[in-house]
């Protein structure tokens, strides 16, 4: 076993690396996607509460507006993760194989979860027209439970592969004596299950508000928008601090379970207390660090909160087991930039809280707003780096000390599969091109419709007026609500 | 036992997919021959409205049968994915043209770019089936057993081509019978004579493929023709084409209300029918059901799984569809969104 394992480590199949690419190039453009599947349905019900207690015109147009929005993506999101489910049979047939039985269970929870949500949201997304408003919301209501359900069973076979366990293995290698409820609830999974929901949910309230952070950089400063941001923007500073806690442990457990990816992620090259930390830097070949910011001790101290903390190195393990240089240095980055960017995600959900507390209103500074504005796309970047820490910091591992990534690889041609990832590439750009055109288009549509109702006093078109369904006359009450609220309501007042 | 019970459900949600997808595919089949803009407006018009609320739900069935194959029997998961690399590949890309293209031709409001969404969409509703067909017949073939290498033999066969065109007929036939239904039900009445005559079309041309398949697969998928033409898969055979010819009388006599439970039966029997001709083998005839199998303990709790899904799922699918076909799931318009023209809008 050892002796065929030293001796695949070293004759790496020419498929390996184009596999390895196109699995992270599809799923690199999923998980762009994941946070809105998994909290826009959230972040929509909370609007679309808002607007049917309140009787809010302007809530219930943003809850529609974003709910067309899902329909797109969630189709877009459903196609790239049916790609990611073939994948596994299509580049890791070897790790199916063997393990599919042992942690496929989670998979499983996956699919019904996500079956439920396929049928909700398309129940929320065409019930706009026919159903009764508060039947259509309530309908809806289990959606974000669906979607919480789906990520749990993802995340399970993920903290499975990063710590597995709930099997033993026979003479020749094969798992037998399978604990299902084990392997379903391994070491990481809690610590990675939270992380994972409370960044989808932080990043989906950045991203949706700083859509509206822009407006009002803009100058268009009415209720509209600031309903827009203000919604999703609590959402998520609310969850920021959250988050920092929830990161922490993670790394932590990361630590106590996973020791030599955190030597990665730490670049931390032989086993040590004392240990300093870097703040970036590049791990040379022989141990070395080159660049960086050092700051001594604080390593050990994260990892243990005493400076005699013991952390294990890279090399504690020989050099066939552990993440190579190069791809010990991309996990500190990626580490790092994740945690650089949530320091100051905290910074701006402290400035609003301030100023939330002390005015009870949204804070008036444009460089608040330029940094709301770029939240959004900074969450997205660090989605990225802590999918990019947990795999390649498990490097060469596909299931972590039992099985590489090499075992687990397809026997097809490597030229085969070079050539697949170049038309997946071409259609991934195709398809994601088109659909931030077409959600551009949608907001175009949207802006110049509301732009033409501020011009004028009286409604554009009679028909526009329904909340719900074809009713005829507008809702005196929907209109009082709309005139009756803050000055910036002009325009959007304006279309009622 | 246990892993007896999981390869019927896995024989159960195939049989959905292949209705509830099949379907899905079927209108894309239509779309792709309805003709220019101009002649096709009408029908595109259905199949866009008749398609939008459920195509999602309709898919996630074939995300259930690649879980069901990889925890329930990983080492046959393990064998198809690497005999049959290039069809699944290709069914996959058409997966993801085929729902980019519909997602994205409804919010479009220019000829040009709807023709551009639509086609994609249309194209990959064709080969996507025959793909996925075409798997089905390498493996019902025999020519998949573990280890066999990736190569073209192993799907493109008299049995594997012959299924890819069984499954685009298939799934014509129940799109044109669903998309009848919705033309009656959305007042179409000139819609509702036009997918009557192609639903008749398309189970003809059904029978057509399955009288050319029975003497040639007599040898080339020796196990499964064998249990097709006696016992039980003789049987289903019979049901299926029972329901299949009901189906044509039931759309003759303009009985529209039961041709789409009929064309299911069809669809969904003869599924079944190759279950039980194929049984006791998951790879006809190297590996069987008992040598497939994944762990016990892990076959036990795929199981308890399956049950949760079926008591969650079933109301919540029952749910959707009842909603749909009383139409009350309708897209969102312009004017709820409050969204303006712009300046090129054609449609």
């Amino acid at each position: 076993m050892l002796s065929t394992a030293v001796h695949l480590a070293n004759s790496t199949p020419s498929q390996l690396l184009p596999s390895r690419e196109m699995m992270a190039f599809t799923l690199a453009s999923h998980i762009l996607l994941v946070p809105f599947g998994v909290a826009l349905p959230f972040i929509t019900l909370v609007m679309h509460y808002r607007a049917l207690r309140r009787n809010d015109p302007v809530a219930l147009k943003l809850a529609r507006r974003w709910s067309a929005v899902m329909a797109v993506q969630f189709a877009i999101g459903v196609v790239t993760g049916t790609v990611l489910s073939f994948e596994f049979g299509l580049l890791w047939p070897g790790m199916m194989g063997r393990w599919g039985d042992v942690f496929g269970l989670g998979f499983g929870v996956e699919a019904w979860a996500f079956f439920l949500e396929a049928v909700m949201i398309a129940v929320y997304l065409y019930g706009w027209r026919r159903l009764k408003p508060w039947t259509h919301f309530w309908l809806a209501v289990p959606l974000p439970l669906a979607a919480v359900m789906g990520a749990f069973g993802i995340i399970a076979a993920n903290a499975w592969m990063n710590t597995p366990r709930g099997f033993t293995l026979d003479a020749q290698g094969v798992p037998v004596d399978v604990d299902v409820r084990k392997a379903v609830f391994t070491p990481m999974f809690g610590p990675e299950y939270w992380h994972f929901v409370v960044a989808m949910f932080m990043t989906a309230g950045y991203v949706v508000a700083g859509v509206y952070a822009v407006g009002w950089l803009r100058g268009r400063r009415d209720r509209y928008h600031k309903l827009g941001f203000t919604v999703p923007f609590t959402i998520a500073a609310i969850l920021t601090p959250v988050q920092f806690f929830l990161g922490d442990n993670a790394a932590r457990a990361v630590f106590h379970k996973q020791p030599v990816k955190f030597a990665a992620m730490e670049i931390v090259w032989k086993t040590d207390t004392h240990v300093p930390e870097y703040v970036f830097g590049r791990l040379n070949a022989d141990g070395t660090i080159a660049g960086g910011i050092k700051i001594p001790q604080l390593d050990s101290i994260l990892a243990g909160f005493r400076p005699d903390t013991k952390v294990t190195g890279l090399t504690s393990v020989p050099a066939a087991d552990r993440p190579t240089p190069t791809e010990a240095t991309i996990v500190h980055f990626a580490f790092d930039i994740m945690a650089t960017i949530g320091s100051v995600l905290i910074l701006l959900a402290l400035w609003y809280a301030w100023i939330w507390w002390r005015h009870r209103d949204l804070p008036l500074n444009r460089l608040f707003f330029r940094v709301a504005a770029i939240a959004g796309a900074a969450c997205l970047v660090t989605v990225e780096c802590g999918w990019v820490t947990t795999e390649v910091g498990r490097q060469p591992w596909i299931v972590y000390n039992n099985m590489r990534v090499s075992e687990a690889v397809t026997h097809t041609q490597a030229a085969g599969i070079w050539a697949t990832l170049g038309v997946v590439i071409a259609v991934y750009v195709a398809v994601f091109g088109s659909f931030l055109a077409v959600v551009l288009k949608m907001r175009t549509r949207w802006r110049i419709a509301d732009e033409a109702a501020a011009g004028t006093l009286a409604p554009v078109d009679p028909e526009v007026d329904t909340p719900y369904g074809p009713r005829g006359a507008p809702d005196p009450a929907a209109v009082g609500a709309a005139t009756g609220s803050r000055s910036e309501s002009g325009p959007s007042g304006g279309a009622r | 036992m246990m892993a007896d019970t999981i390869a019927w459900v896995l024989i159960v949600v195939i049989a959905a997919y292949a209705c509830g997808g099949g379907t899905d595919y079927g209108a894309g089949f239509w779309d792709l021959l309805a003709g220019g803009a101009d002649r096709g407006k009408r029908p595109r018009w259905l199949i866009d409205r008749a398609m939008a609320p459920v195509w999602e739900v309709n898919n996630v069935w074939l995300i259930f049968v690649l879980i069901l194959m990889w925890t329930g029997f990983p080492t046959m998961f393990q064998a198809v994915f690497t005999a049959l690399w290039l069809p699944l590949l290709l069914a996959a890309v058409g997966t993801v043209l085929r729902g980019a293209g519909f997602a994205l031709r409804k919010p479009s409001r220019r000829i040009a770019r709807r023709r551009i969404f639509g086609a994609v969409f249309a194209i990959a509703s064709l080969l996507t089936p025959y793909f996925l067909g075409s798997v089905l017949g390498g493996v019902a073939s025999g020519r998949v057993a573990v280890g066999t290498p990736a190569s073209a033999h192993v799907w493109s066969n008299p049995t594997s081509i012959l299924a890819g065109l069984l499954a685009i007929a298939a799934t014509a036939f129940l799109g044109a019978v669903f998309l009848s239904t919705d033309a009656r039900r959305f007042g179409a009445e000139d819609l509702v004579d036009y997918f009557r005559l192609r639903a008749v079309l398309a189970f003809g041309a059904v029978v057509v493929l399955a009288v050319i398949a029975l003497p040639v697969t007599h040898h080339d998928a020796r196990y499964v023709w064998h249990g097709l033409t006696r016992g039980l898969g003789l049987l289903f055979v019979v049901l299926a084409a029972f329901f299949g010819v009901a189906t044509v009388l039931l759309l003759m006599v303009r009985a529209h209300r039961w041709t789409r439970y009929t064309s299911v039966a069809t669809v969904a029997l003869a599924v079944v029918a190759w279950g039980f001709a194929q049984r006791p083998y998951l790879l006809p005839t190297t590996l069987t059901v008992a040598q497939g199998a994944g762990a016990p303990h892990a076959l036990r709790w795929l199981g308890l799984v399956a049950l949760i899904a079926v008591v969650l799922v079933g109301p919540a699918l029952a749910l959707v569809y009842r909603l749909d076909t009383k139409g009350r799931l309708q897209e969102l318009t312009d004017t709820d969104t409050h969204a303006a023209g712009l300046p090129g809008d054609n449609l």
